[in-house]
């Protein structure tokens, strides 16, 4: 039961319901050291509500989640972020009124505690990781402007940069590239190129065209349950996947 | 050392301004009102303490608390404790049927010092409680509803029932806490007369220069990472979470900082007074607080202390006058306030000196450069 596995992200027997709603239903999902996932599915699939319950922002109703061994259920928001896993939302969330230099030193993983954040000082170091970061998510040249006057897309990719701020071992990403323009998501999927490394992605996503360019491999989630997982070819040509998703 | 100074005091602009306060308040004020009228200003300075922690935890952290009256009566009650029984020795008090005890207590047929009165006969300790007893009632109540996620409008209403508790359960413990007469006849702290006008200048001063240094400590933590978290969490306090900071605690810890301060504010309070009692504690005072900090501006540190001293200027002139009208002017006042200037007297500075100064640059840069026949200028507000 307890073996010790190879796995950085072990998930068995995950459910949640909610009035009586089974949300997500007896769950099993394994992901490697620096593999990307990608989770598809229909709408109502279930496939945020099982990225909730990893960074604990819902609780499951049954099962266990394994990260580097550890059991996150019942661990607080800001202990699962500790331990190394980064979330994005669907909508992007950053700091409005905060510029892209302050957003990225804000989500930079050093003086979390009250005490810690009154002592806190950006040092050279944090300002040298601001800008490599900055310069991975094509922001280098607007580090002095507000969150607010950022494209949707660029806002998207700050997100990602607060995150990388944090150097997660695991990072979910809420569909990243909803609402880019092509030449975004091409850049998007450079960036996620480069960013994998090192690390393991789980990203959900609906753009199969994107999709194919960055999995490992994909989880199909129907009702709440795993439908089918493989790579991408596989995906494609699963009748029971045709037939609830790809489809038509 | 250039960046401490811009942390503590905002640079140059944080600077002119607070002095030009300091000034107001150590030099102009001084010089212009008798003793009586200083009083009372040093009196309302001392609300002020409150209303800079509400520009802390409502303005800054999104935490409207309906309850810091409670704070600056922990504060001010700690502060009476001791100054009480300085004023209750065996000598002066010869008369009771049991001498040196609070006169209110010998009233209430008690003839024992209760045992939570006995620390409050040393100086350091009240001092020290003066800060640390309404921090720990916060901490515990911050604790409790934070880590909960209680915010908003429950959080306040919370707040008022802990205000109404604390002022009934005074009220109803004569014998221990003197009731709804309060804590009166505070003549001396450690044989020093506070009720000598020398005493209260020396007072005023104190609490001009606490304030100031209130301002310049809070001014310190906002322009930290501290000031940017609390901004942070106004805007997105679910992406703050989930970037590994404990949201609660950062709430509790402002909320105690408020208090504290607040607390501060009731011991100054009681010295310059010369009594405590329920009715500072209770749901009317600590509602008043709040709308000093929003008629002030209830994001400026600064404007907190103005909209303090403006409305209670206010409420002293009119209360002298017509006595009847005042409260429906407050309540006006604040409506008003919370349409019209959402941002306070502040925000209306602000405005003002954002349309003049593309106005006066124009004056400039037309007087520096003469045309014939040039249109003439707008004009929309005096400089």
């Amino acid at each position: 039961m307890n073996a010790k596995t190879d796995f950085l992200l072990y998930i068995e027997d995950l459910g949640v319901s909610f009035d009586g709603f089974k949300a997500v239903d007896g769950l099993n999902l394994y992901v490697e050291r620096n593999e990307l996932r990608v989770i598809i599915g229909p709408n109502g699939a279930g496939k945020t509500t099982v990225l909730d319950m990893i960074c604990g922002k819902t609780q499951p109703t049954q099962g266990s989640i394994r990260f580097k061994d550890r059991e996150l259920v019942g661990m607080a928001e800001h202990q699962i972020v500790r331990s190394g896993v980064g979330r994005k939302f669907q909508t992007p969330s950053i700091y409005e009124n905060l510029t892209v230099f302050e957003n990225l030193e804000v989500s930079y993983p050093k003086g979390r505690s009250v005490f810690g954040s009154l002592a806190f000082r950006t040092t050279p170091e944090v300002v040298e990781r601001i800008h490599q970061v900055a310069e991975q998510i094509f922001l280098k040249e607007a580090l002095d402007l507000e969150g607010a006057f950022l494209s949707h897309g660029q806002k998207q990719w700050l997100e990602i940069g607060m995150l990388l701020m944090q150097e997660p071992e695991l990072l979910m990403l809420d569909e990243p590239v909803a609402g880019m323009s092509a030449p975004e998501r091409e850049k998007t999927a450079e960036l996620l190129n480069r960013i994998r490394k090192g690390r393991s992605i789980i990203i959900i996503e609906h753009d199969m065209e994107f999709v194919s360019r960055i999995a490992d491999t994909v989880t199909v989630l129907h009702l709440g349950k795993i439908l089918a997982e493989g790579s991408m070819q596989e995906i494609q040509h699963n009748p029971n996947v045709i037939e609830v998703y790809l489809g038509h | 050392m250039k960046a401490i100074y811009n942390r503590l005091f905002g640079g140059t602009t944080g600077v002119v301004q607070l002095g030009i306060l300091a000034a107001i308040l150590m030099i102009v004020l001084p010089l212009s009102l008798d003793i009586f009228r200083l009083n009372l200003v040093g009196k309302y300075l001392t609300y002020a303490f409150v209303a800079l922690g509400l520009v802390l935890l409502w303005g800054k952290a999104g935490v409207l608390s309906l309850g810091q009256g409670v704070f600056f009566g922990l504060g001010g009650y700690c502060m009476a404790m001791f100054l009480k029984l300085e004023a209750s020795d065996p000598i002066s008090t010869k008369i009771q049927s049991t001498p040196g005890i609070p006169d209110f207590m010998d009233w209430n047929q008690i003839t024992q010092l209760p045992a939570f009165w006995m620390p409050f006969k040393s100086l350091p300790f009240t001092l020290l409680a003066v800060v640390v007893v309404p921090s720990i009632v916060a901490f515990v109540l911050g604790v409790a509803m934070f880590k909960r996620r209680v915010g908003g409008v429950y959080f306040a209403i919370i707040t008022q029932a802990l205000a109404l508790i604390l002022s009934l359960a005074i009220d109803g413990n004569q014998g221990y806490t003197g009731g709804r007469n309060g804590i009166t006849d505070l003549r001396t702290l450690l044989g020093w007369d506070i009720r000598s006008s020398h005493a209260q200048y020396l007072l005023y001063f104190t609490t001009c220069g606490l304030l100031v240094l209130a301002i310049v400590l809070s001014q310190w933590m906002l322009s930290g990472k501290l000031g940017k978290m609390l901004l942070a969490m106004r805007d997105r306090e679910d992406r703050v979470r989930f970037s590994g900071y404990d949201v609660s605690m950062f709430k509790v810890f402002t909320f105690c900082f408020a208090a504290a301060l607040s607390g501060v504010g009731g011991a100054l309070f009681v010295l310059q007074v010369g009594f405590i009692s329920p009715s500072l504690v209770g749901i009317v005072p600590s509602i008043e607080m709040v709308i000093f900090a929003a008629v002030g501006g209830r994001v400026s540190l600064l404007g907190a202390v103005y909209g303090t001293l403006l409305v209670n200027t206010g409420k002293s002139l009119f209360s002298e006058n017509f006595p009847q009208l005042w409260l429906f002017a407050m309540g006006g006042l604040f409506i008003a306030v919370v349409v019209l200037f959402p941002n306070g007297l502040a925000g209306v500075v602000e405005l003002i000196r954002k349309k003049v100064s593309p106005f006066l640059k124009n004056l400039r840069t037309s007087s520096t450069l003469p045309t014939s026949g040039s249109t003439p200028l707008p004009s929309p507000d005096k400089p």
